[in-house]
């Protein structure tokens, strides 16, 4: 199932439609994670608030989601691309890679919230996709 | 036996009250169909599902999506007891369509990210939870008779 030069051109383009509003999707991504699978609170219990859209989610839905753009510059060799940041997931956050696909879902749902016109099901299969892909190489180096 | 808060009953019949059904259902399984191709497997009888337009269009999908949302309003009106009522649904897609179950859990994430495109803002992260914990129960009644 991987990239086919079509997914990646549709990934960029819907990319560019939703710059200026990633940090939006970002936090409310992550908002969802810790509401809809209170499991994945765990890795965040060194954090004083995790209701939605606080400062700590916020923060850290920006870092996430600068994660995402990177990887989607870098879609031509995620592999390579993601290699630090996947030895910092697999090494430091030791974070289970199932909850990959977790977080994956809630970017999914937020984009078809806040781009129900633009999120088509050709948009949704690509960017499924290439956060497959994405969540493949961050779990490059876990053993 | 499911515990549902009084949030999440309010909720899951609010949102039921609020989508157009006749859409929904026809754009998550159009979805479904587009997304994880290896789900048309169950459908050789649909005619033309050759790309994502013709998926989009075609009225079996549009007729069958129908079929669904109706099966999820019979969880709705007996969400105290849905896998006793769902007993025949699970046996008929065990032994007569031979539906690999975990197809159930990618119809569901397609369901609920159309509805969240449907409803927007409204869809809050506690109206997602109260969703997706309904649909899991969902899926749970209809593989319980699988063995």
């Amino acid at each position: 199932m991987s990239l086919t030069a079509k997914d990646k051109d549709t990934v960029r383009t819907f990319w560019a439609k939703i710059s200026g509003r990633e940090d939006d999707v970002g936090t409310d991504a992550l908002s969802r994670m810790l509401r809809v699978y209170p499991q994945t609170k765990t890795y965040f219990s060194h954090w004083t608030d995790l209701s939605p859209g606080s400062a700590p989610v916020k923060k850290h839905g920006k870092t996430v989601i600068g994660g995402v753009a990177d990887a989607v510059a870098k879609i031509d060799a995620l592999s390579s691309g993601l290699l630090s940041l996947s030895e910092l997931h697999a090494f430091t956050l030791r974070v289970d890679p199932a909850n990959f696909k977790i977080l994956g879902h809630c970017i999914l749902v937020v984009m078809a919230m806040m781009f129900p016109n633009d999120f088509t099901p050709e948009v949704h299969v690509a960017m499924d996709k290439f956060l497959a892909a994405l969540a493949l190489a961050l779990s490059e180096k876990y053993r | 036996m499911v515990k549902w808060s009084d949030f999440e009953r309010a909720t899951i019949q609010d949102i039921f009250s609020k989508i157009d059904k006749d859409v929904v259902g026809q754009a998550a399984l159009a979805r479904c169909l587009i997304v994880y191709p290896w789900t048309q497997r169950y459908f050789g009888s649909f005619g033309n599902l050759y790309n994502a337009a013709a998926i989009t269009s075609n009225p079996k999908v549009a007729a069958h999506g129908k079929v669904v949302i109706g099966g999820l309003e019979k969880a709705l009106q007996n969400m105290d007891n849905i896998k006793q009522a769902y007993t025949d649904l699970s046996v008929l897609h065990s032994e007569k369509l031979q539906v690999d179950p975990d197809n159930f859990k990618l119809l569901a994430d397609c369901l609920t990210i159309v509805v969240a495109s449907n409803l927007g803002i409204s869809f809050t992260p506690e109206v997602q939870a109260a969703f997706q914990k309904f649909l899991d129960v969902v899926v749970a009644a209809l593989r319980k008779q699988y063995y």
